[in-house]
């Protein structure tokens, strides 16, 4: 036994002289914006999503304005609108909802967690030095500025306005929302460059997950995020051809080609006879049922997409606050699985009311009850894990924390919602507004604070600022309950989203007191983000610098320099252990077990302290 | 701090709870159901929201009541090391069986008032038999066609058919049938008094049916995005007796046979 681990130990002395990596010079350019390397890809996605969530955040406050001071004029965001007086017209409403929950998820949810921290941590956790593709890494980032510019575009053009679903035949009968006639097709081109860097992203995460561990990385050792990671991009390999071909499907049904291109013209989803505006009745045969069920096929999964990184981090960093092995480490790994796998098989969910057979409605219930289950076992395990820990409540731990409290509203209102004949009624009000906000800001936005607070010093080699840190916490939890619980009972109340004025139905009009205090609450919500934002730029350059392993974490990034250089890792790391070896009463003077660590008698010390004390 | 934090994550489950206590039993806020369902299937819908609201609510004081306990453990442990622990099997098997129990009961108990709902066997036949009118959603209206009185709805329009915008007539205690559709972009039919939930879907008639308990006049809103108007297809259902429901329709066909040259008589009849 002893004999082996100082072989081992041999072992890795030789690796480290091998190690000393060979330096390169780089260009600005090369370095800083076409850059290869997987960390500065990963803070280019972290940068440009922080962005965009605050310009999300600002349309989301439109449309708060609006529902809480109708057609009044908007402070600050009122003045730059072309609308007399800086009133929301419907249009413009349209316009706002559609594109902030089009910000929210091609550009700020999904490439945080797949984009910023899959590429970020992927190769660290798992010992390797890059990704197995890096230029194919590289431009997965730089098909989101095209994407960008699309949506951009797309709003110059009027903005989309058919709603983030983009719901045939609105989004595909050019007459049919005056104005959108570019600004749809923008929309969805950029849906399609957001998905070709997605697919890069994924494709390389799976190749890189498979291929390039450690020695000793074994699939049951990998950290409950890189599970996550791999099951995600799964999950988007074989999801999103469905949307990108949907999308070109819905494109030639709106292109109006003249000409000898005139035939491409398509009617995928157009049903003849319809009179739309006053313009001459459609020809076609299409069925506008399809878009839903190919848009749902993809986007069911996307609402896992938007979750399971986040679920997988936070495994990792309560593990770490409570200096405890994670719960249950193998049905964690099962149920998201699970859920990957049923999620494919429950997107009519969102389709209960369209018309459907109705078969499907009873089998669609029954496997959407069933995806219940892995999320409830995953909640139990999180407290399970906090159970006999030793926390602190530092603010990753407040995230932490939040994040499982938040998931349990989200989880237990999906319920409602899966029960078909409820959903009859709740559909499309704003009970699902609240549903969603809970599991993709609630649950993956507090997963996704804690995690740039968790891992930045490993990015900067600094700590972000602890006080501003719970500050922000403590405002945007509070403004975040203060503004979504309530909306469950709006939806009770029969309130429809996706309304410019609900006012004028007068079973809604005693309403509008709580919508002022739900867009109060956002704003405190949508102001705490300053806070955000700052200490995230402040302490680039003035945090407090740290080690190796602030954390005294287990994971085999933490025995990488902070932040790490081109190629990671000094001594080329092997695995020797499952990441969650926290307390293990074999290990006399430190609480923490490093993955790299060699150490095998485990009555005995270390005999060379492991690096890991900050 | 570590007492802050903790009274901080059950205080916001305290607030939760009290605020939807207050919500459902003070029905002058008008933060609950817009009064009890005036169909009996919709009773029925409530009864099922009721009984997933009591289970559901049962798990989420119990799941955060356990978050915090073992958080206020955990924050104030004395111990020099936590709890050293990768699991228990048979919590794990616990704590899956019985949510899996639970979760396909709810699922199999919702079947039959889904059926009632939607499937077209399942409707009574006297709604089957006789749809009393086609509504068209329009951007951004509804627009009902109606079979003169004493005949049959068809499938084409009639030229002695009946119409009507953003007003549907339907005797009480009738179960009736309407054909809906869609004359442009999808729509969804809305009776929120009536819990009926219907997307109008271009290219296809999809049949929904209701059988109001109540006289009066009751919302019709649209819950599926339609473009800009969307938010003002404001309409109405009208829920009356049955002898005014016929004379609504004998009304209307003498309006829409009125020629413009009506006697003296029918003029000072109409100014009344
Ligand atoms: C406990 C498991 C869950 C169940 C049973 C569930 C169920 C449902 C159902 C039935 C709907 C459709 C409701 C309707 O439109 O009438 C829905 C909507 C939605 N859910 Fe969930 N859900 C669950 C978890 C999640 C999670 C984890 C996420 C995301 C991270 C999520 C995101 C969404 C979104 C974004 C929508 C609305 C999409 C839209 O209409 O714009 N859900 N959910
Ligand atoms: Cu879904
Ligand atoms: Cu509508």
């Amino acid at each position: 036994m002893s004999a082996a681990g100082v072989a081992q130990e041999h072992g890795h002395e030789q690796e480290h002289a091998q190690g000393a990596h060979g330096h390169h010079e780089q260009s600005f350019i090369q370095k800083y914006v076409f850059s290869t390397d997987h960390k500065m890809i990963g803070k280019q996605f972290l940068f440009t999503t922080l962005l965009m969530l605050m310009l999300g955040g600002a349309l989301a406050l439109g449309v708060r304005w609006q529902l809480a001071f109708p057609w009044t004029s908007m402070p600050i965001f009122g003045p730059l609108f072309a609308n007399a007086g800086g009133q929301i017209s419907p249009e413009f409403y349209t316009m706002l909802f559609t594109m902030h929950a089009t910000v929210m998820i091609f550009l700020v949810i999904i490439p945080v967690l797949a984009g910023a921290f899959g590429n970020f941590l992927i190769p660290l956790m798992i010992g390797a030095d890059d990704m197995a593709f890096p230029v194919l890494n590289m431009l997965s980032y730089w098909f989101m500025i095209p994407a960008i510019a699309c949506f951009g575009m797309s709003f110059y053009f009027g903005g989309a306005a058919s709603g983030w679903t983009s719901y045939a035949v609105l989004a595909d009968l050019r007459a049919a929302a005056p104005g959108s006639g570019s600004a749809q097709t923008m929309w969805l081109m950029g849906v399609t460059f957001v998905g070709v860097s997605s697919m890069m992203g994924s494709v390389n995460y799976m190749t890189t997950i498979i291929n390039m561990r450690a020695p000793g990385m074994t699939l049951f050792r990998m950290p409950l995020t890189i599970w996550a990671m791999l099951i995600t991009a799964i999950l988007q390999a074989f999801a999103l051809p469905v949307l990108t071909a949907a999308g070109f499907m819905q494109l030639f049904d709106r292109l109006a080609f003249g000409g000898w291109l005139e035939g491409i013209h398509t009617v995928f989803f157009i049903p003849a006879g319809l009179v739309v505006n006053n313009t001459d009745p459609t020809v076609g045969g299409g069925q506008p049922l399809l878009w839903q069920h190919l848009f749902w096929f993809y986007s069911h999964p996307a609402v896992y997409i938007m979750l399971l990184p986040a679920m997988g981090m936070t495994s990792d960093m309560l593990a770490c606050m409570c200096r405890k092995p994670i719960f249950g480490y193998k049905p964690m790994v099962y149920s998201m699985s699970a859920i990957a796998g049923l999620g494919f098989i429950v997107w009519g969910h969102h389709m209960f009311t369209s018309g459907m057979n109705p078969a499907l409605g009873m089998t669609f219930m029954v496997s959407t009850v069933m995806i219940a289950l892995p999320s409830a076992v995953k909640v139990f395990n999180w407290i399970g894990t906090i159970w006999g820990g030793r926390l602190q409540f530092n603010t990753v731990t407040l995230h932490c924390i939040a994040f499982v409290s938040m998931f349990i509203v989200g989880g237990l209102s999906g319920i409602f919602m899966a029960a078909v004949p409820v959903d009859i009624y709740i559909h499309d009000t704003y009970i699902i507004v609240a549903h969603f906000h809970y599991v993709v800001f609630g649950t993956t936005m507090f997963g996704v604070f804690g995690a740039i607070q968790f891992w930045f010093p490993k990015m900067f080699g600094r700590k972000m600022n602890e006080t501003v840190g719970k500050w922000h916490f403590l405002l945007t939890y509070i403004g975040f309950n203060g503004a979504f619980f309530p909306m469950h009972m709006l939806g009770i109340a029969g309130f429809p989203r996706r309304y410019a004025d609900p006012y004028v139905h007068p079973y809604l009009e005693h309403l509008l007191p709580l919508n002022q205090f739900i867009t109060i609450s956002a704003m405190i919500m949508g102001f705490a983000q300053f806070l955000l934002l700052g200490n995230f730029l402040i302490s680039i350059f003035r945090g407090e610098k740290t080690g190796r392993n602030p954390w005294n974490s287990n994971g085999l990034e933490w025995a990488a320099p902070s932040p790490p250089g081109h190629g990671n890792f000094d001594v080329p790391p092997v695995c020797f252990r499952g990441p969650y070896e926290y307390s293990n009463p074999n290990r006399a003077n430190q609480d923490f077990w490093m993955q790299t660590d060699p150490t095998r008698n485990p009555k005995n010390p270390p005999e060379a302290p492991a690096h890991g004390h900050s | 701090m570590r007492k802050f934090w903790c009274a901080f994550f059950v205080f916001w489950p305290i607030v939760a709870i009290i605020y939807s206590i207050v919500a459902s039993m003070t029905p002058s806020l008008g933060w609950w159901f817009p009064g009890a369902s005036v169909t009996e299937l919709g009773q029925r819908i409530d009864n099922l929201f009721y009984l997933i609201l009591y289970i559901v609510t049962a798990v989420f004081i119990g799941t955060q009541i356990a978050l915090v306990y073992v958080l206020w453990r955990a924050s104030h442990s004395k111990d020099e090391r936590a709890w050293f622990s990768h699991g228990s099997h048979s919590l794990e098997v616990i704590w899956s069986v019985v949510p899996s129990v639970i979760l396909l009961f709810l699922a199999l108990y919702q079947m039959d008032v889904w059926a009632l709902f939607r499937v077209q066997a399942y409707f009574p036949k006297e709604a089957r038999d006789a749809p009393i009118a086609e509504v068209t959603a329009r951007q951004f209206e509804w627009r009902i066609r109606y079979p003169a009185p004493g005949k049959k709805l068809q499938l084409k329009p009639q030229p002695d058919d009946l119409y009507d915008v953003n007003d549907l007539h339907a005797p009480i205690n009738r179960a009736v049938m309407i054909q809906l559709r869609s004359g442009d972009v999808q729509h969804s039919f809305f009776l929120p008094h009536l819990r009926v939930k219907q997307d109008a879907i271009p290219g296809q008639i999809i049949p929904i049916w209701f059988k109001a308990e109540k006289q009066g006049i009751f919302e019709l809103t649209c819950a599926e995005l339609c473009g800009w108007g969307h938010y003002k297809m404001r309409a109405q259902l009208t829920s009356e007796r049955e002898v005014e429901y016929e004379a609504y329709l004998k009304k209307l066909q003498a309006d829409q046979n009125y020629d413009g040259h009506a006697t003296p008589s029918a003029v000072a009849k109409k100014d009344e």
